[in-house]
């Protein structure tokens, strides 16, 4: 069994639970292990915009105490875990990684991080994210770029984590958390988990509470659990999901039992492909992943069907007016007088004030889409822009209602690439927007979706598969997930530079 | 459709956000570049397709009509809901003059 700090930190949720509630190592140890990989990256990886150590002993002392006094042990008891610092944690600074928000401490607890704190996880830090969760490649934080851990071979280029939950991904894959929190609007899990080799859940819309996570596009945003293997992704989840009267678009449903209900036999159910997802100028070596991934299926037991989704080529445009729209309107509460900055010119009436704060405080990607929002939006352009978009986002998730009465999930590649270089797509923001081409399509429709790692490229870097579900059915996900995952055996970790 | 930078500074208007002249020039092609990709949803056959309201079918609920039903959500926060406003003052918001 592990007892240096070094095997420690390559344990996964299940096996530090496990090993608190065993006695093969203290929760305080577990938290310090961390906490230590947390210094030691930061000024090279960037990952957390906040660490606290403090809160990661202080919740392992409790689970160490309760252990000594016989006490029942929460799901998550012993684990700690990195909050994307996009979820409001009382008396931590909350910044969705924007200037506007910086020093901005919550007076309450998010919905989600609560409950992971009442299921006996810690919190080592607030990672560093997307600013307002816009982007895919973790360049546009306040608080400068993300870090991935994985580079090319011979090379010592600066690679994307993905985003928008880029500190959530480099912080797992470098061993500084063994799990984090994620928030997917259009693929801001499961791409930058594909980046970095992890696994990412995004659950149907409204199975985590929304309240406490600063919004960005009310109707897709969902929160998700990203870790290292499938099963500590399905016991991460179910600590976080829930019924919660304080949104009005969470489900009062009960949550499955996720975990004990996990098997990777896949016999008797059938796995589609959707064919419109064979994009031109795909690399060889996605669409061999692809390949690899049905052929995994197919021995797992599952029936492979190839199926249709015709309006999948429409997706990103009608994500990129639906996100846009309602980030305008999100957006419009930062106006300096309630919390967050407030820039003041001299001599400036309420407007000027207004106007001068939403300046200073948002980065270029998000005044891009506040303005794009605001356009669409705007009297004359609604009709064309906006009620076009979500009539096509209906047509979308009709083309999913279809497909799921011949098939139980869908398979995927993730991105359309490995991870590439920062600074390389940051001067075209539509060639920016083109990784999301096939996570955007399951946002759109609601529906639970996860990447699972699958291999390598040439050069070296990971490569994720994506299943989608119907909706409700994560169990359904989850489980292809756990069978890709069985027969991919990924074990490759990035050679540690930092 | 496109957008001039006439039209720009007035979005940025309507969306309270200063733009330096400079700003205006660099953003006119880029919004037009996103707004000219966005044109294709225009050849979407849409007859009889009713836009999205909800991806889940879900009713909005009502909460109990009583006062201070979640106390966090409730009355008597004041303070905590004044606790990170750039300038409280006497238990307000304080903003520039309004009325001269």
């Amino acid at each position: 069994m592990p007892n240096s700090s070094n095997s420690i930190t390559d344990l996964g949720v299940a096996a530090i639970r496990d090993g608190v509630a065993a006695g093969q190592f203290s929760a305080v140890e577990v938290a310090e292990a961390f906490n230590a990989n947390v210094a030691a990256a930061q000024d090279a990886l960037n990952a957390f915009i906040v660490a606290t150590p403090e809160k990661a002993i202080e919740a392992a002392k409790a689970v160490d105490a309760a252990r000594s006094a016989g006490q029942a042990l929460g799901p998550m008891a012993g684990v700690p875990i990195g909050m994307k610092d996009l979820f409001a944690t009382e008396g931590v600074q909350t910044t969705a990684a924007s200037h506007m928000l910086e020093g901005f401490v919550p007076q309450y607890e998010s919905t989600v991080s609560r409950k992971l704190w009442e299921a006996g996880a810690g919190m080592l830090g607030k990672l560093n994210l997307d600013q307002f969760a816009m982007g895919s490649s973790n360049e546009s934080s306040y608080f400068g770029n993300v870090i991935s851990p994985w580079q090319r071979p011979g090379s010592n280029a600066q690679l994307t984590p993905g985003g928008s939950s880029g500190g959530s991904s480099a912080a797992i894959a470098a061993r500084l958390a063994p799990a984090a929190t994620g928030t997917d609007t259009g693929g801001s899990i499961r791409q930058p988990a594909a980046y970095t080799g992890t696994v990412g859940i995004k659950p149907t819309y409204g199975r985590c509470s929304r309240w406490g996570v600063v919004a960005y596009a009310s109707s897709l945003d969902q929160a998700g659990s990203m870790a290292r293997d499938v099963t500590d992704c399905a016991i991460m989840l179910e600590a976080m999901a829930g019924f919660d009267p304080k949104d009005s678009t969470s489900l009062d449903l009960a949550v499955p039992a996720w975990t004990a209900s996990l098997s990777g036999d896949l016999r008797g159910k059938k796995v589609g492909i959707p064919r419109e997802y064979r994009v031109d100028g795909m690399p060889a070596e996605v669409d061999a992943i692809w390949e690899q991934g049905i052929a995994w299926a197919k021995d797992a037991g599952a029936e492979v069907v190839e199926v249709s989704l015709p309006h999948t080529k429409y997706a990103l445009a009608a994500y990129y007016i639906i996100a846009p729209a309602e980030a305008s309107s999100n957006l419009a509460r930062y106006d300096g007088v309630r919390y967050g900055l407030r820039d003041l010119p001299d001599g400036a009436g309420l407007q000027d004030m207004y106007a001068a704060t939403r300046a200073a405080g948002f980065g270029d990607e998000v005044k891009r889409r506040i303005l794009i929002g605001t356009y669409v939006l705007s009297a004359g352009f609604y009709d064309a822009y906006y009620t076009q978009a979500q009539k096509v986002r209906t047509l979308i998730s009709q083309d999913f209602a279809k497909a799921f009465e011949q098939v139980d999930v869908l398979l995927t590649p993730t991105a359309p690439s490995a991870a590439f270089a920062l600074g390389e797509n940051v001067d075209d923001p539509l060639s920016m927007y083109l990784n999301d081409v096939f996570t955007v399509p399951a946002s759109l429709a609601g529906l639970p979706a996860m990447s699972v790692p699958a291999g390598l490229d040439a050069q070296g870097l990971p490569l994720g598969l994506q299943i989608i579900g119907r909706p409700l059915d994560e169990q359904g996900v989850l489980n292809a997930g756990l069978a890709i995952e069985a027969r991919a055996g990924f074990t490759a970790k990035p050679e540690k530079w930092w | 459709m496109s957008v001039d930078t006439a039209t720009v500074a007035k979005i940025a208007s309507l969306a309270r956000l200063k733009v330096s002249e400079a700003e205006l020039e660099a953003m006119v092609p880029e919004l037009n570049g996103i707004l000219a990709w966005v044109e294709q949803l225009g050849e979407v056959d849409v007859t009889g397709v009713e836009p999205m309201t909800a991806v889940i079918p879900n009713t909005l609920r009502l909460r109990e009509d009583v006062i201070n039903a979640d106390p966090l959500t409730g009355g008597d926060r004041r303070d905590a809901v004044l606790a990170n406003a750039p300038a409280a003052q006497h238990g307000f918001f304080g903003v520039p003059k309004v009325i001269e």
